[in-house]
């Protein structure tokens, strides 16, 4: 749960600028929804990468891995610490 | 000829052949003509008649592609709104060209009820009801309707000078000339494939779904570049041929590291419009995509496209836009609107078919765009836009005469976003400019006095991602103790830029 937080309180704070009032549920499609917009995602790799040092392949930044709070979560479990380990 | 007869005919000629791909949805051009016939009759069964205006508000869904084709067949015009219009821009438009229909979705639908503010009298018809997919799946012919092609087919709402949005006029005919000349210089047929992600509710986007239908190609209709590798990845499933770009797209594409995500050996041809590519970016994606030509363009709105760039021409002239479409003139004029040499500036004037009959119920803001030309009894229009062409006649932009950002590729009036600031409690003063940005092309920017010290940056992004478009909302704001004025004590936007990027 602390990595779904972690990326829920990213968005907050960058793109609905501290408004909680959206459905953040770990389901919810970020596009979809309009919550994230389409340059916004790259932001997010950016965190994520950053956070979980973690270097994100292009071919992976795709719906499945990035369009909700819970499948980002998912592949920051899958892929946490890979560069510790290279 | 009208815009909903091309659907007809390319329906006789290949009713097999798959006319859109929208998520899992794909319909061959017999199942979109005859669904679009049922939605018309619906339509007109709720009081849509000839001439009247009817809005779809929706995202790049399959359901927006069959609401703009079943509002022609009803004999009204459809004006398509950018799925991000929040409801008080909203309640503009329904109050500016009194609809008798609104055709949306169901994640919009709170939005228009907002809007309607329990008006009763305008049907609105949400896509993914069961009413909707009735309407859709129950075979009738619409009504005949009398119209020809000298009637409006749509009003497209463009971002102005003066903050409030304005209805572009365009007639089936204006359509079938634009259409025609770009179709032609893309040289495109029924083998296309078209992938698009821009929204439908912009011209770019719009005339990729009507110029697929009227040459019978393929439409593949993304909703979002928010994952280009995805993107890549469904070029090379549906074999597509062409793919339009804007320069932040270009921007993202040449971000990514992995290249090899980016080979589509099926991909005819790239066209850039709504702002100028940077030349090394143009030299880059010419690497990037060896067999595709590039094709770089202009145009707006109001007479939807300029100019063009033949490929050929790029290594001589990579920041040309090129010279104007097949069937049109476009010439650099001075204040009077007489025609300057090469090489002097002045503001691109376009003559043809493809102008607009002027700005729905705006005769002063017509006034000022289509003027008399050449000759006494035509008109022209006049771009607002700075050019000068070289020794050969190739134009290069240069710049807009009033103070519009562009960002993303989206038309931002700075107006319209002070507007929503002044009405922010703290906020004593305000002004709004664009600022160069590798991505965005233009980043919406503004400078703020504050009357109230605690109001933050967060509040006030928060309060116009409220009331504005997306791509309208200031990216930052900078806090001053005073605007940026000129000697006479008028607050200068030119002034403005100059601190925001010293600073």
């Amino acid at each position: 749960m602390i990595i779904q937080n972690d990326i829920r309180h990213f968005i907050i704070e960058n793109f609905l600028f501290g408004d909680t009032s959206h459905d953040l549920g770990d389901d919810v499609s970020l596009i979809e929804t309009d919550i994230v917009d389409s340059t916004g995602i790259l932001e997010l790799v950016g965190f994520v990468e950053k956070t979980w040092s973690i270097t994100v392949k292009d071919a992976d930044i795709v719906p499945a891995n990035f369009d909700s709070i819970g499948r980002i979560a998912a592949y920051v479990a899958n892929n946490a610490g890979q560069s510790a380990a290279a | 000829m009208r815009v909903e007869t091309f659907l007809r005919h390319s329906a006789r000629r290949f009713p097999d052949k798959t006319l859109l791909v929208a998520g899992s949805t794909r319909l061959t051009y017999a199942g979109f003509d005859a669904q679009t016939d049922s939605l018309a009759a619906k339509l007109q069964g709720l009081g849509v008649a000839r001439d009247d205006r009817v809005l779809v508000f929706m995202d790049n869904c399959a359901e927006a592609a069959l609401a703009i084709y079943a509002v022609l067949k009803a004999g009204a015009t459809f004006s398509p709104i950018n799925a991000s219009t929040k409801a008080d821009k909203l309640a503009y438009i329904i109050g500016n060209c009194r609809p008798t229909a609104i055709l949306t979705q169901r994640k919009l639908a709170g939005i228009t009820a907002e809007a309607l503010a329990g008006r009763t009298d305008i049907a609105v018809l949400v896509a993914g009801t069961p009413e909707f997919e009735a309407a859709l799946a129950t075979p009738t012919a619409p009504a005949c309707h009398g119209g020809i092609d000298v009637d409006l087919a749509m009003l497209i709402y463009t971002s102005g000078s003066t903050g409030r949005p304005k209805g572009v006029m365009m007639t089936h005919r204006n359509i079938d000339a634009a259409s025609h000349s770009i179709t032609t210089y893309l040289e495109n047929s029924a083998d296309d494939i078209i992938l698009n992600v821009a929204p439908l509710a912009f011209d770019y986007g719009l005339y990729q779904l009507l110029m697929a239908v009227r040459v019978g190609a393929t439409l593949v209709l993304e909703k979002s570049f928010a994952f280009p590798a995805a993107i890549f990845e469904t070029m090379r499933r549906e074999k597509v041929t062409g793919f339009p770009l804007v320069p932040t797209m270009a921007a993202m594409i040449l971000q990514l590291r992995d290249h090899s995500a980016l080979v589509v050996p099926t991909l005819r041809y790239i066209t850039n419009t709504a702002a100028a590519l940077p030349v090394e970016h143009i030299r880059r994606l010419r690497d990037l995509f060896p067999g595709t030509a590039l094709y770089s363009m202009y145009g707006l709105t109001e007479c939807k496209r300029c100019t063009w760039l033949p490929p050929a021409e790029l290594d001589r002239r990579p920041g040309s836009v090129g010279i104007a479409i097949p069937n049109t003139e476009a010439y650099v004029a001075d204040e009077t609107g007489h025609p300057v040499p090469h090489g002097t500036i002045g503001e691109l004037v376009i003559r043809g078919p493809h102008v607009m009959q002027g700005y729905w119920e705006n005769p002063t803001a017509t006034a000022e765009r289509i003027r008399p030309g050449r000759h006494a009894w035509e008109k022209v229009l006049f771009t607002g836009d700075l050019f000068r062409a070289d020794a050969d006649g190739f134009l290069y932009f240069l710049g807009r005469k009033d103070d519009i950002i562009k960002t993303r590729g989206e038309k931002v009036a700075p107006k319209e976003v002070e507007a929503v600031l002044h009405a922010i409690p703290g906020i004593a003063e305000a002004v709004v400019v664009g600022v160069p940005d590798p991505i965005l092309g233009q980043s919406v920017r503004a400078i703020i006095v504050r009357a109230d010290p605690s109001l933050t940056e967060a509040q006030i992004i928060r309060a116009c991602a409220r009331n504005l478009e997306d791509f309208m909302v200031p990216r930052a704001i900078d806090f001053r103790d005073s605007l940026p004025k000129t000697d006479t004590g008028k607050v200068s936007r030119r002034l403005a830029v100059e601190l925001l990027e010293t600073a």
